[in-house]
């Protein structure tokens, strides 16, 4: 048995003899063990576990870890134009205040009384995405913009009663991982067929005579991102919409809602359900942590009765004219029906929801407008700039939002070495597409917002012109 | 009673829902002026659009000040109860989230890094993963984490798609498409698997309080893909068969993934490995230390056996000599559940709970874990009505129990939804009643955790006796509850009806004109 001076701790109130003493009395044993009854002797493991030492004082546990984080080198110190699923944005600094409230933090569960405040921040963002959105009916988030697009697929899967989705073939691998997985195997229930749609090499865009060749009345969904993962804004929404339509088929469309103060509300041109990611709107990177994913409809009861997450609905109380928030259609969950509920819930990414709640209430209609309009002058000029450079070349040069492919084969250079000599400088250059996307050749992917300047994109162009030698 | 309740009362701030905030041309945010190079450059942004893709529609957001948005989400979070109470919910392992963690992952060394950046820029979080997963390794006996699962219902998930993977690569997958549970596993268990394509056997619980190994064995053929269980489960039970359980599913060769969301009793004593399971689950927003957060970003610590290695997804952080490098995964991946790493925050600060605890303190919490319950049963089972759950199983339940207020119900008509609304109105965060299916009338579920204090456990104790006092001698008062907290009991009986539910203020507004 440890010795009192090497058990008490701060996390732990009850860490003292007295206290241990007092439990074991009310229970009537005399050691602890005595409490493992129910577990045979030959389950417990022979060999006790063994740990680095302790860092029980908080001075010492501070200095270890930031001796271990310190070792990292951030998009704060150096120049960043790296995006590919998670961006570099501003995050205002209200919106940590608000998520790091020890209340948001802690919460669990409560009634829908006892957790009025978070349960209505979750309203609020709900509500406010789908003013950007256009759309009526959102349901909390998920875990991230790939996970939103596998559970639309599935959703519309079951709403039409075909298992073939239409999607681009460009697509951002991460993100494609993800929605292939959500998609099942062949050899089992429920598996989702995907067809990629090729993009026109002149535009970007889809190409809309290899959508029509596998549009057929056994597809279930057509899915389309824009911007799309190369940064190219599809022009041709509205009418690939109505093609789906006519062929019987759900039009799902990925957003990055941070576009949607000058892009169009995809609840505008025949949007059945949209996805996207919820990171942009005040959440930090964190590594790719900071991702989360969103799915919004039409309210209509065919689409609200196949959301799998959970969702609030403003209500009224006991009392006329309170309001209150509680859960919509929680039968359908996974919490609700087990193996017969809409794939599955559980913890999410909530409180990030409550950041972005934060964000776009201090965002308001202007703030979109601004931090879309400056996102796509700062990026297309940063892309003017660039193709300027000798043996560089931007070939969807306009039409793009935030990010732009930039291609590098002129320079006798891979993206890897430049990218290299980019970080010798402290910069780091765009996500290199040259395994990913073969076709494109030594091209990368450039992301600039609303966080760069002028002198920061000028900056980059003339570290490229030095380290491209040209 | 052995001491005065507290006289509670939440904060009541009356607040609008933002959309009625604000006011015309207010601000909360401003960007830079835009350069004149960028403006001679590109000109205008919205002819850097095409016409038929720009917004034209309105949109419908607040118009707010700064310190307006601040103030209004200040005013939500005190509207939280939280755990600025005692929250004693059960299945979730209620635990301190050291602020020192919170203080170091919103340092820009974790928040502004970039999982794309040069694994050279890197290797301070590449080092922590690696340390957590070793940590892991050691209290499970696995082989290899991986993170990349968003939540406990998520590992599970991921547990799926590696079984699909395993058996595809035998080429079995057409016939292995069966996945058994219990009654009493998570309904995640099911979900995931049914998710995932597979058919769900769900083992009903027997006499002892789980299923019988018979039943099992009735259940198992060379369909069975994997059997997917907790142990202990919510009531408090350990099944002791559980290792003739694995080596039945491992004969009929399927997986056995245990969900060790109720790890907090056994940790240190019990090696998931070292039962004979394949793959096993931790939570790391629970039994780590980290935050809950009203539900994620959380992370299900996922670990397997080597043999199951090669069918999980990348990126896997491999050290290299004295550097980390990322590898992203073969071609028997079973593919990835989430973008990325997974929730970088709460794996630094779970590694830095285990490293704040140690193995001498881990050990102790879960003592202490143990102790509280079996203090807290003796205590609670002297208030009359309240029953525990299977009465007649007399061995020293785990880290939590579950009891049953039917005795209450049939006496009083109080329920235990009533119960735990007036118990908010002393400050208790409402505790867990039951997952599907409730196989207890009238449950909760309190897990007391090592956290809370002898102090916080006796006042919890007290207000629930104080309730079924409450409940026999005005009734209504507990029926009619909370009357402390910001709102009265919310209309629930229209929420499902597609012409009242709103989940938005755009459908509401709608709504309420119709």
């Amino acid at each position: 048995m440890l010795e009192q001076e090497t058990r008490v701790h701060p996390y732990m109130a009850n860490s003292t003899d007295v206290a241990r003493r007092r439990m074991l009395d009310v229970i009537g044993i005399s050691d602890v063990t005595e409490l493992f009854e129910q577990i045979p002797s030959d389950h417990l493991s022979s060999e006790e576990i063994q740990l680095e030492p302790a860092l029980r004082s908080e001075i010492a546990l501070r200095r270890h870890l930031m001796t271990l984080l310190g070792q990292n080198d951030t998009c704060e110190e150096n120049l960043s134009f790296l995006g590919a699923g998670c961006w570099q944005h501003h995050v205002p600094a209200i919106c940590d205040e608000v998520w790091a409230r020890s209340e948001f933090l802690t919460s669990v569960w409560g009634t829908p009384s006892s957790d009025l405040g978070r349960n209505q921040a979750w309203f609020e963002f709900a509500s406010q995405l789908g003013e950007l959105l256009r759309m009526d009916f959102v349901g909390l988030p998920v875990y991230s913009w790939g996970a939103a697009a596998g559970h639309a697929f599935r959703m519309a899967a079951r709403l039409t009663g075909r298992n073939r989705v239409l999607a681009p073939r460009a697509m951002d691998p991460e993100r494609l991982a993800v929605i292939r997985t959500y998609c099942g195997s062949p050899e089992l229930k429920g598996h989702i067929e995907l067809v990629g749609v090729n993009h026109d090499p002149a535009t970007g865009r889809y190409d809309m005579g290899d959508l029509r060749s596998k549009l057929t009345d056994e597809t279930a969904a057509v899915y389309l991102e824009t911007p799309s993962y190369l940064g190219i804004v599809e022009t041709n929404a509205a009418e690939i919409a109505s093609l789906a339509r006519a062929h019987g088929a759900e039009t799902i469309v990925g957003v990055d809602p941070i576009s949607l103060g000058v892009l169009a509300a995809p609840g505008d041109y025949g949007t059945d359900i949209a996805v996207g990611t919820t990171q942009p709107l005040g959440v930090h990177m964190n590594c790719g942590g900071g991702v989360g994913g969103f799915i919004a409809t039409r309210d209509e009861e065919k689409y609200a009765k196949q959301y799998p997450t959970l969702q609030v609905s403003i209500c009224d109380t006991v009392v006329p004219g309170e309001r209150g928030f509680g859960l919509t259609l929680f039968a359908q969950s996974s919490y609700g029906s087990r193996e017969f509920g809409n794939d599955w819930t559980g913890n999410s990414v909530y409180l990030w929801a409550i950041a972005n709640a934060a964000y776009m209430s201090l965002m308001g209609p202007a703030g979109f407008f601004d931090v879309g309009s400056t996102i796509l002058r700062l990026s297309h000029y940063a892309a003017t700039k660039i193709a300027e450079l000798s043996g560089v070349r931007v070939d969807w040069d306009s039409g793009f939002f935030k990010e732009f492919v930039v291609n590098f084969d002129g320079t006798d250079k891979t993206v890897n070495e430049i990218n290299e000599a980019l970080r010798q400088r402290r910069i780091f250059g765009g996500k290199d597409l040259s395994e990913s996307h073969v076709e494109l050749g030594q091209s990368a992917l450039f992301c600039v917002t609303e966080i760069h300047s002028a002198d920061d994109i000028d900056h980059l162009v003339d570290t490229l012109k030095e380290v491209t030698g040209r | 009673m052995s001491q005065p309740l507290k006289n509670y009362h939440s904060a009541v701030w009356d607040e609008p829902v933002v959309m009625e905030l604000g006011a015309p041309g207010r601000r909360g945010i401003l960007f830079p002026d835009t350069e004149e190079r960028i403006s001679d450059t590109v000109g205008e942004a919205q002819d850097l659009l095409a016409e038929e893709i720009r917004r034209q529609s309105p949109i419908g957001l607040p118009e707010m000040s700064e310190p307006e948005v601040l103030r209004h989400y200040l005013h939500l979070s005190q509207q939280t109860l939280g755990m600025m109470g005692i929250s004693l919910f059960g299945t979730c392992t209620m635990k301190y989230n050291p602020r020192i963690n919170e203080v170091m992952t919103t340092l820009p060394h974790i928040s502004e890094i970039h999982p794309h950046q040069n694994t050279a820029t890197l290797q301070g979080v590449l080092e922590v993963i690696h340390r957590l997963d070793l940590v892991l390794r050691e209290l499970s006996g696995m082989d290899r984490f991986v993170f990349q699962a968003g939540g406990g219902a998520d590992a599970s998930y991921l547990h799926a798609v590696v079984t699909r993977a395993y058996f595809e690569s035998r080429g079995e997958l057409d016939q292995r498409t069966e996945v058994i549970t219990t009654a009493q596993a998570h309904p995640c268990n099911s979900a995931t698997a049914a998710a995932a394509g597979f058919s769900v056997i769900t083992l009903p619980l027997e006499e002892d309080g789980y299923p019988s190994t018979d039943a099992l064995r009735a259940t198992v053929s060379d369909r069975t893909a994997s059997l997917m269980v907790n142990n202990p489960d919510d009531m408090g039970i350990y099944n002791p068969h559980i290792k003739e359980w694995v080596d039945v599913i491992h004969e009929a060769g399927g997986l056995c993934f245990y969900d060790h969301a109720n790890f907090n009793g056994v940790m240190s004593r019990i090696r998931a490995a070292e039962l004979g399971f394949d793959a096993c689950m931790f939570m790391l927003h629970k039994t780590f230390g980290g935050p809950k957060a009203g539900g994620g970003p959380a992370v299900g610590a996922y670990g397997c056996i080597a043999e199951l290695e090669r069918f999980l997804p990348g990126p896997l952080v491999v050290p290299d000599g004295d550097t980390f490098r990322l590898d992203e995964g073969g071609p028997d991946s079973g593919g990835r559940v989430r973008e990325f790493w997974g929730n970088v925050p709460l794996i630094v600060k779970s590694y830095s709970w285990s490293r704040a605890m140690g193995a001498a303190g881990i050990r102790e919490a879960a003592d202490l874990s143990m102790l509280a319950n079996n203090y807290m049963e003796k205590k609670l089972l002297e208030i009359p009505g309240i029953t525990k759950s299977l009465p007649h199983l007399m061995a020293h339940r785990m880290e939590m129990t579950r009891y049953s207020l039917v005795e209450l119900t049939n006496e009083t008509g109080v329920t235990a939804v009533d119960v735990q609304n007036r118990m908010v109105d002393f400050g208790v965060d409402a505790f867990w009643l039951s997952h599907e299916p409730w196989i207890v009338p009238e449950p909760f579920t309190p897990e007391a955790g090592e956290m809370w204090s002898l102090e916080d456990i006796d006042y919890w104790i007290d207000v629930l006796a104080h309730v079924c006092s409450e409940a026999r001698e005005q009734p209504e008062l507990v029926k009619t509850a909370p009357h402390n907290q910001a709102i009265h009991q919310i209309n629930d009986n229209y929420l499902d009806d597609p012409d009242r539910w709103a989940t938005t203020w755009r459908a509401y507004q709608r709504k309420q004109k119709a």
